[in-house]
């Protein structure tokens, strides 16, 4: 096995989306692979086993049965509600990020089968400015949370986000408030709520909704915190120790049940809805 | 006990020409024969006023956020002194120790019996780095929602004041769950069956602000401020340097004032401060704090339990400004 430099959060933290081509390198082992190969093995490094980061759709793919996923709000597109300009205005700013992913914003909701089991199901995709929840990401989440309290069904979030979006401001902080809130409600009628922690989960999105899953699932060594590692570094001004903020590290302190190969996320998911008779 | 301005050094550089004024005004009062100066000291007060009002009117967004960071604003504790009577402290998160950053206490309010829970930043040096600055550890936030609970099941309003750059990010804080406690603060606050206030009385930092301040009615003090990020941490990573250009323009684009705030409905009231700030008069602005806790605090007693929790429910659920697009 390869050196791993993808043990400091801070290497995890440059790391970005898998680009389209034929062939692709792995950014932790730089291995040269080929894309298709890299596909069906779910885009895992088959070399180092590091988990690469995936779109949102992506994610469906992997997560959902064929063909079963019936995606909700797909029309739901961000508006820039403070005309925010920083080096380029926001509206700029989705616009590109529109055009480059294909997709309204940073979150895909839905009803899906995984292993034959109903669920709602949310991925969120990095691609899409980070991941970053503004006011699109919080509304579909609190939407498809409400869904899975009416239908009384399992609910699925795989987390991958840098955080709140900060060209949404004060929308983008309620929009902590607003996940939490409907999850209590849905905690309240009962529900089963799944959280996945994929590579990377920081900031307000951890500390909202993807810290309140009945179960808390991470993929291995992904970049998992609330304040970002430069951030802790600045403010105490020491190292950071090794393995910090990964999955490992918080499976250690107490913060997540289970790490989840991402081969095995399926049929782990598919096994906690049966231990919750849902 | 909240200082006279006076007796603080600190200087925002925006206010010079006032500070250079005040001090005429207090050096000619000080002197025995001071009634010979009497219509001088009377113009040099109506100039002062003057022009603490017109700067106070027209402050930028960065200039708000270097008043709600002003030493010698008053700060929870200070308010306590002020408003609260038979103040009685509760320590501790039962887990893991006592976080000075979050003050949390029984306390009377006008006609009310509440619970008191506040960010604290420390007055001196010594009380600063054990506060560190009002940026909590998780155990803030989970001493903050264990007496929550008790008020719940006492039935005691809640009152909190927040006033943190934001929650501590530190080695201790991660391992031990920042991200988990504050998460976990939004959700039962959500649900808390008794009345919730909030008020940011300075600083209204991100996660760490929010983390006490999902409540029924949201106010902010006229010179705080209450956004997703600092204006520095926002400079630092859109602009990819924090400098005082950089600070004031995130500070503009993150519409983090009272008024900003107001105008989205991300708070539902701004509380006028004394003309100058709340350090210029800390009991003028505690007393109009208090009138607004106890009118709120009036009608939400009112309200029967589940429609309240309801209401704040859709309060937060109402909150984002989203579009439909054509294309697809």
């Amino acid at each position: 096995m390869a050196k791993q430099s993808w043990d400091t959060a801070d290497a995890v933290a440059t790391k970005r989306a898998v680009p389209d081509g034929l062939w692709t390198q792995c950014q932790a082992c730089s291995e040269t692979l080929f894309r298709k190969a890299l596909e069906t093995n779910l885009f895992v490094c088959p070399r180092c086993d590091y988990h690469m980061r995936i779109s949102g759709r992506q994610r469906v793919l992997q997560m959902a049965d064929p063909d079963t996923f019936e995606p909700m709000n797909e029309a739901v597109t961000p508006q820039d509600p403070l005309e925010f300009v920083d080096l380029k205005p926001y509206r700029e700013r989705i616009i590109a990020a529109q055009k480059l992913t294909g997709e309204n914003d940073a979150i895909q909701t839905g009803a899906a089968f995984i292993k034959g089991r109903r669920t709602i199901l949310c991925c969120m995709d990095f691609t899409f400015l980070a991941g970053s929840m503004g006011s699109v990401v919080g509304e579909k989440l609190a939407a498809a949370i409400r869904r899975a309290t009416e239908l009384d069904l399992p609910l699925v979030v795989v987390a991958c986000s840098g955080g709140a979006r900060m060209q949404e401001s004060g929308f983008s902080l309620m929009q902590m408030a607003k996940t939490s809130a409907a999850l209590a409600r849905f905690d309240d009628a009962g529900g089963l709520f799944i959280s996945v922690l994929s590579d990377p989960t920081t900031g307000g999105v951890t500390a909202s909704f993807a810290m309140l899953g009945d179960v808390i699932l991470a993929e291995p060594r992904a970049l998992i915190g609330f304040a970002g590692p430069r951030v802790i570094k600045q403010t105490i001004r020491q190292d950071l120790p090794e393995g910090f903020q990964t999955s490992e590290f918080l499976l250690k302190s107490g913060f997540v049940d289970r790490i989840v190969h991402r081969s095995n996320l399926r049929s782990e998911v598919s096994r906690l809805i049966d231990y919750a008779g849902k | 006990m909240a200082k006279a301005p006076s007796s603080s050094t600190f200087q925002l550089d925006f206010e010079q020409t006032i500070l250079e004024i005040e001090r005429q005004v207090s050096v000619l009062e000080e002197r025995p024969d001071c009634e010979t100066f009497r219509e001088e000291l009377e113009t040099l007060r109506v100039t002062r006023d003057a022009l603490i009002a017109k700067t106070y009117a027209n402050l930028t967004p960065w200039q708000t956020v270097r008043v709600a960071r002003h030493p010698g604003r008053p700060q929870t504790l200070d308010y306590v002194d002020m408003l609260c009577r038979d103040f009685c402290q509760l320590h501790g998160d039962r887990t893991f120790g006592d976080d000075p950053a979050i003050i949390t206490a029984f306390t009377r309010i006008g006609p009310f019996k509440v619970l008191l829970i506040g960010h604290q930043k420390g007055r001196t040096t010594a009380e600063r780095i054990n506060c560190h600055f009002g940026c909590a550890h998780p155990e803030g936030y989970r001493k903050a929602l264990l007496k929550m609970r008790l008020a719940e099941k006492f039935n005691l309003p809640i009152v909190t004041f927040i006033d943190t750059p934001g929650a501590y990010p530190g080695i201790g804080s991660e391992q031990r769950g920042q991200a988990e406690a504050i998460a976990v603060n939004l959700r039962e606050m959500s649900r808390l069956r008794v009345p919730i206030v909030c008020i940011v009385i300075g600083e209204g930092g991100s996660g760490g602000a929010l983390g006490i301040g999902v409540g029924d009615r949201v106010a902010m003090l006229e010179h705080s401020w209450y956004s997703v990020i600092s204006p520095e941490g926002c400079a630092a990573i859109l602009w990819k340097e924090a400098n005082e250009r950089t600070n004031s323009l995130a500070a503009q684009a993150l519409a983090l004032t009272a008024k900003h705030n107001l105008k989205n409905g991300l708070i539902d009231a701004v509380i006028r401060e004394p003309h100058g700030g709340a350090h210029r008069d800390p009991k003028a602005a505690s007393e109009a704090m208090q009138s607004w806790i106890v009118e709120q605090l009036g009608e939400l007693t009112r309200i029967d339990r589940d429609t309240l929790v309801r209401l704040r429910y859709e309060r937060f659920s109402r909150i984002g400004a989203t579009g439909t697009s054509t294309s697809t």
